[in-house]
C-alpha cells in the first residue's frame, strides 16, 4: 500500500511548457486519479517524456499550474524511473538506501525495505555488486527495487523496457504490475503498443504537444477518438 | 667522462646510498606539499562542487576566473604571499615568512584553484548525467553536490594528483616566501636550482631524478586506480 496519500490526484490547469525555451506542451487540461494506470502515447517529439516531467516537478510549466492535491510544490511520494536509469557508483542495496535516506527512511525500517525490494525484482542475491557494472536489464531492476523500496503513491515510467531485451521487459512490467497491485499510480509512456494494451487502463494521446483524447485503453485500441490517434495506430499496423 | 654522466654517476650515488641531506630536503618537499594539497583539497573540492551544481548570479564569470587562475605565475603567488607575511604585512605578526609553514600557504593558494577547476568540470559533467534523478529523490543542492563528490571520487583522486605535482614541481613561490634556507626551508626544487647555479650538478640530478620519479609514481598509481576503480565500479 502507498504510504503517501497527499500528492494525488494531480490536476493540470492550461499547462504549457517549454524546456529551454522550446514550446513543447500547449493547454493541457488533465486529471490524474488515484489507482489508475495511464499510458501516455503519441508520435517522437509529441511531449509525452515533458508531460512526465511537468507531472513529476522536474520541469516548470511555462505557463498553467499544476496542483498535486492540496500542494503547489511537488510532494514526497512520487518517484520516477527513467529510460536509462542513473545509478550511483556504489552497491546495489547502497543505491536503494541511498533513496530511503532522502525519504528520511533508516536504520532497521530501511534494512527491511532494501530486502524485500531487491527480492522482489530478483536482485536478492546481487546486494553488494556495484551497480554500475550490473547489465543494462539488472540496473533497471535495480531502479524498480528503488522505488518499490519509497512505496510511492504515483509512480512516472519515461519508457522503462526501452532499452531492454523482451525477457528483461516482460520482468519489468511485471514489477510494474506488482507495484500497481500495491496501490501506486501509475503514469507511463511507451513506444511499445503491445505493452500499452497490457498495462494501461486508460490511454493519453498526445500530438504537437496537445492532448487529442483520453479514452479507456480497450476503445483506444478498437476505437479511437481523434483523427491523429487513429493515424499513429493505422502507421503502427502498416 | 663528460660533466653529464659523471653527475649522473654521482647522483644515482647519493640516490641509492640515501644520502641523508638528499632525504631531508625530499621529506621537506613531501611535507609540504602534502599539506598543501590536503589544505587545498579541503577548500577546492567543495568549492568546485558547489560552483558545478549550484545557480547564482555572477556564476559564469566566476567559473573564467577559476579557470584563468589554474595559470597563476608561482613567482606572483610567492610575492604576493610575501607581502602578506613580511613584518610590515597584515599577517606579519604570525611570524611565517621564511617557514614551511609560509611555503604551504603559497602552495595551497597556487593549487586550490587547480583542484576548484578541475572539480567543477568533472563534477559539472557527472551532474548533467544525475541531475533528474537526484532531484527526482529529493536530493537538494548541498546533498547532490555531496554525492556527486563522492560519485566522482576515482576522476578526482587524479585531480588531486595534478595539484600535489603541481605543488611540488613549482619553484619560483616557495624560493620567495620560503627563503631556501638551509635545513629549514630548502626543499628539491629550490636545492636544484641553488646547486645548479652553484655548480654542485649531482646534487641537483639526484634531486632531479627523484623528482622525476615521485611524479612518474604517481601517475602510475593514479592510472591504475582509475582502471581498478573502472573494473570494479564501473
Amino acid at each position: 500500500m502507498a504510504e503517501f496519500v497527499t500528492g494525488l490526484p494531480i490536476e493540470l490547469s492550461k499547462v504549457a511548457a517549454a524546456p529551454g525555451g522550446v514550446p513543447v506542451l500547449i493547454d493541457i487540461e488533465l486529471v490524474f486519479n488515484a489507482g489508475g494506470r495511464t499510458v501516455l502515447l503519441g508520435p517522437n517529439g509529441a511531449g509525452k517524456s515533458t508531460l512526465l516531467r511537468v507531472l513529476h516537478g522536474l520541469i516548470p510549466p511555462s505557463a498553467g499550474s499544476i496542483a498535486w492535491g492540496d500542494a503547489s510544490t511537488r510532494p514526497h511520494g512520487q518517484a520516477m524511473v527513467f529510460q536509462r536509469p542513473v545509478l550511483l557508483r556504489r552497491g546495489a542495496a547502497d543505491n536503494v538506501r541511498y533513496a530511503l535516506d532522502l525519504a528520511g527512511v533508516r536504520g532497521n525500517e530501511a534494512d527491511v525495505r532494501i530486502a524485500e525490494a531487491l527480492d522482489e525484482v530478483g536482485l536478492g542475491a546481487l546486494a553488494a555488486r556495484p551497480a554500475r557494472v550490473l547489465s543494462g536489464g539488472e540496473q533497471q531492476k535495480l531502479a524498480f527495487a528503488r522505488v518499490w523500496a519509497l512505496r510511492p503513491e504515483v509512480l512516472f515510467l519515461d519508457e522503462p523496457t526501452a532499452n531492454l531485451d523482451p525477457a528483461a521487459a516482460r520482468a519489468v512490467e511485471q514489477i510494474v504490475a506488482d507495484i500497481h497491485a500495491r496501490g501506486t499510480t501509475i503514469v507511463m509512456t511507451t513506444h511499445n503498443l503491445v505493452q500499452a494494451k497490457r498495462l494501461a487502463d486508460d490511454i493519453i494521446f498526445l500530438h504537437a504537444g496537445r492532448v487529442t483524447e483520453r479514452t479507456p485503453a480497450k476503445e483506444f485500441f478498437t476505437i479511437p477518438r481523434s483523427p491523429e490517434a487513429a493515424a499513429f495506430l493505422e502507421g503502427e499496423r502498416l | 667522462m663528460n660533466t653529464l654522466s659523471e653527475s649522473l654517476a654521482l647522483a644515482a650515488g647519493l640516490v641509492t646510498h640515501f644520502d641523508a641531506h638528499l632525504v631531508d630536503i625530499v621529506m621537506l618537499s613531501l611535507r609540504v606539499s602534502l599539506t598543501a594539497t590536503f589544505f587545498a583539497a579541503c577548500l577546492g573540492l567543495p568549492l568546485g562542487a558547489a560552483i558545478a551544481v549550484g545557480r547564482f548570479a555572477g556564476r559564469p564569470a566566476l567559473i573564467v576566473v577559476l579557470n584563468a587562475m589554474m595559470g597563476l605565475p608561482p613567482v606572483v603567488v610567492g610575492l604576493v604571499v610575501y607581502l602578506l607575511l613580511s613584518r610590515a604585512g597584515p599577517l606579519g605578526s604570525f611570524g611565517l615568512l621564511f617557514t614551511p609553514g609560509a611555503m604551504v600557504i603559497a602552495q595551497t593558494i597556487l593549487i586550490t584553484p587547480i583542484i576548484a577547476a578541475l572539480t567543477r568540470q568533472i563534477v559539472a559533467d557527472a551532474w548533467a548525467e544525475y541531475r533528474e534523478q537526484l532531484t527526482s529523490l529529493g536530493a537538494g543542492t548541498y546533498r547532490a553536490a555531496m554525492t556527486l563528490l563522492w560519485d566522482t571520487r576515482f576522476s578526482l583522486a587524479t585531480v588531486l594528483l595534478a595539484g600535489f605535482g603541481r605543488a611540488i614541481a613549482e619553484v619560483g613561490a616557495v624560493m620567495i616566501v620560503g627563503g631556501n634556507i638551509a635545513g629549514v626551508t630548502r626543499v628539491m626544487t629550490t636545492t636544484i636550482a641553488l646547486e645548479t647555479s652553484k655548480g654542485d650538478l649531482p646534487l641537483a640530478l639526484a634531486l632531479g631524478l627523484v623528482l622525476i620519479a615521485i611524479v612518474l609514481l604517481l601517475n602510475a598509481a593514479a592510472h591504475t586506480t582509475r582502471e581498478w576503480a573502472r573494473a570494479r565500479f564501473g
